[in-house]
């Protein structure tokens, strides 16, 4: 188990570096920073002066070697634009997506787990078809749609829940939350479903599967012929077999979400990561393009460690891998 | 009817399945009994309904497709067919317990084994974790299992086939059951194995007086063990007698083709299992079964009167009944 864990994590770090190498050639050659920086009426003079003072004149390893070394002190540089800490920048909008992108999951797994086993059980009664012809929708139907969609009807056409912004916030240490107001909670719902929606989908459909598997299993039949109620047979001895696959996939789809909810963001206007990166790569910020990169890679990476962990820890087969 | 003086009376059963392409009478008609600590062998080959039997008496068929149309299963004044599922499920594992046929499959993979059996008594006995674990070790214990304590905590798939079919015996026996039902326990493991865990189910018969109904299509594990013997064609009772009588004088034409496939009585072939194909012919297709005797494409004595008709069970004396034209109408 040990080495296991130690070989997981020499992985992670490999995929970092290279993830950070790929970050590297981004901010020095495309586009070039300097011009940003100092304007498109600067001298020839400014140009050098704003080169030296951000080291760009010095050679690509030195440079390379500058970026890994500050980047394992959490610093990704200045913002071009706001001129603070990008990785400050990106934190302070770190709370914001992660509570959507939570709730989101929440919603995913126990509805989508949830429908599931439903389904499975009555696979061919008209709510599972229902069902089913839904998650189909869920997988197909674009966020954007979904999250338009959402918000004319319960936003605009009945107008019961917010369609944008945070609403009323509550900081408590360096992290803001939206979780603690009812103002807050409401403004979470519309986001986190068009959030969860494919997720959903995804988490429904996979679990249906794995459950009609499941029960045509003999371990099943050893159940039921044991004396166990429906319930016991169903949960205990056939979901907590499916859970393996659905928990492993929910982990993934977790840090893409936190990493990847741009679309939903945008949408919404939500105060989050996604957002500010869409606004910097307009604005040809780099160093937060850069660190929200190598921060997302790293979410990813841990996340996917700690599933891997946890899925060894679930199933006993590949305990001693 | 009335109740049954038996342990266990099946009377008439009949277990349909619906398909897309017909209706599969799975079980047929089928009648016979089980007597208190008595093994009794239900033999014939592949499709012929034994383990539909037994699911029906466990009220294990999946419905749909399958459904009891007809008959009754009398157990301790009880009609197991028309048994409210709760009461159903308070029968099943503590008083008729279950083995299958694929002891590779027919553990949880993801609980001990100890755990597995210790659901048993936490179920059936009322038992908290500990004690039913504790109950479980000596379960394990029970059926030869060495080092219990250890094995305990292991998953089913550290353990060996012949392990794991010990494992489910344990747990099948674990709330002292009064009818075992085992469905091919011996098929899918080695000859030395099988001979074993034969030899084990025995001894464990005789400790926990339990009446046995052996399934299998092994006419060499009916040789060993049964005391009584029903042989299945085709989802009916064609012959019933004691082991003796049967092996020494097989009355029915079908018997006797399963018997002349043995090449010694109670030797087993090379794999361990007699497939019992070598009668000729097949086994007609449940949805287009021959109008008379099911059996009468494949028998070296069919007559006009086997085309027309089906033959009933005739009772020859001495608890053996034959279905054939040639004892009689
Ligand atoms: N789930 C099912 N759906 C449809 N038909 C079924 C189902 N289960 C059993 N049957 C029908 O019942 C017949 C008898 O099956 P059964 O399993 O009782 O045979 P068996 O005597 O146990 O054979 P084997 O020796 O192969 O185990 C099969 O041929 C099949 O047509
Ligand atoms: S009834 Fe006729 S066909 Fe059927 S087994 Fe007897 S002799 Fe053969
Ligand atoms: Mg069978």
């Amino acid at each position: 188990m040990t080495t296991y864990i130690l070989r997981r994590l020499i992985q992670g770090v490999v995929v970092l570096l290279a993830v950070s190498m790929i970050c590297f050639i981004i901010f020095r050659y495309l586009g070039d920073p300097v011009l940003t920086m100092a304007g498109k009426y600067a001298t020839q003079q400014e140009i050098e002066e704003v080169r030296r003072a951000f080291g760009l004149d010095q050679p690509t390893h030195v440079q390379y070697g500058r970026f890994i070394w500050n980047a394992l002190h959490g610093n990704f540089g200045k913002s071009y634009v706001s001129r603070v800490p990008a990785l400050g920048l990106i934190l302070e909008r770190f709370p914001a997506t992660f509570e959507l992108a939570f709730t989101a999951m929440l919603i995913a797994l126990t509805l989508g787990v949830g429908l599931g086993v439903l389904v499975s059980l009555n696979p061919s009664s008209w709510p599972s078809r229902l069902v089913m012809a839904g998650s189909l929708g869920g997988i197909s139907i674009p966020t954007f749609l979904t999250g338009v969609l959402l918000i004319m009807i319960f936003g605009v056409y009945m107008g019961i829940l917010p369609p944008f912004g945070r609403g009323e916030t509550v900081q408590i240490g360096f992290w803001r939350t939206g979780l603690l107001t009812a103002d807050g909670l409401k403004h979470l719902v519309l986001p986190a479903t068009t959030l969860a929606m494919y997720q959903l989908a995804v988490l429904l459909r996979l679990t249906r599967a794995g459950m009609r598997e499941v029960l045509a299993e003999e371990y099943i039949k050893t159940a039921w012929a044991k004396g166990l109620p429906p319930g016991k047979v169903i949960v205990k001895h056939a979901l907590r077999n499916v859970l393996i696959p659905v928990v492993t996939m929910a982990g993934l789809q977790f840090g893409e979400l936190i990493a990847f909810s741009i679309v939903t963001e945008t949408i919404f206007q939500w105060p989050g990561m996604g957002n500010l990166l869409l606004q910097s790569i307009y604005e040809t910020d780099q160093p937060v393009i850069v660190t929200y990169i190598m921060l997302a890679a790293f979410l990813i990476i841990t996340i996917n460690m700690v599933v891997d962990i946890l899925y060894a820890v679930l199933n006993p087969k590949i305990r001693y891998d | 009817m009335t109740e049954s003086r038996h342990l266990l009376e099946i009377q008439h059963l009949k277990t349909y399945f619906t398909t897309f392409e017909g209706v599969a009478r799975a079980v047929d008609d089928v009648s016979f009994h089980l007597d208190r600590g008595e093994v009794l062998g239900v033999v014939g080959e592949s499709g012929c309904g034994k383990s539909v039997t037994a699911q029906s008496i466990m009220r294990l068929i999946p419905e749909p497709p399958g459904k009891i149309v007809g008959g009754h299963i009398w157990f301790d004044g009880m009609d197991l067919t028309t048994l409210q599922p709760s009461a159903m499920r308070r029968i099943r594992g503590d008083r008729i317990a279950m083995i299958f046929q694929e002891p590779m499959t027919s553990l949880n993979p993801v609980y001990t084994i100890g755990d597995q059996i210790a659901e048993m008594f936490q179920l059936h006995r009322g038992m908290g974790r500990r004690e039913a674990w504790r109950h479980a070790v000596a379960m394990l214990e029970k059926v030869q299992i060495p080092a219990p304590h250890k094995r305990a905590s292991e998953y089913p798939h550290q353990l060996s086939g012949g392990m794991r079919q010990r494992a489910m015996i344990a747990m099948a026996l674990a709330c002292d059951p009064e009818i075992l039902i085992a469905d091919e326990p011996t098929t899918a493991l080695d000859v030395t194995v099988q001979a074993q865990i034969l030899d084990l189910m025995l001894q464990l018969k005789e400790d926990f007086q339990t009446a046995v109904m052996m399934i299998t299509h092994d006419l060499g594990v009916i040789a060993e063990i049964a005391q009584r013997v029903v042989v299945m064609y085709a989802g009916k009772v064609v012959e019933q007698a004691a082991t003796l009588p049967l092996f020494e004088d097989p009355k029915h034409p079908y018997t006797r083709g399963l018997l002349r496939s043995i090449p010694k009585l109670g030797e087993r072939s090379k794999k361990g299992r007699l497939r019992l194909e070598e009668i000729p012919g097949m086994v007609p297709g449940l949805l287009d079964l021959p109008p008379g005797c099911r059996f009468e494409p494949r028998c070296p004595h069919s007559m006009a009167v086997c085309r027309e008709r089906e033959p009933e069970l005739q009772d020859l004396g001495s608890g053996r009944l034959v279905r054939c034209f040639l004892y009689g109408t």
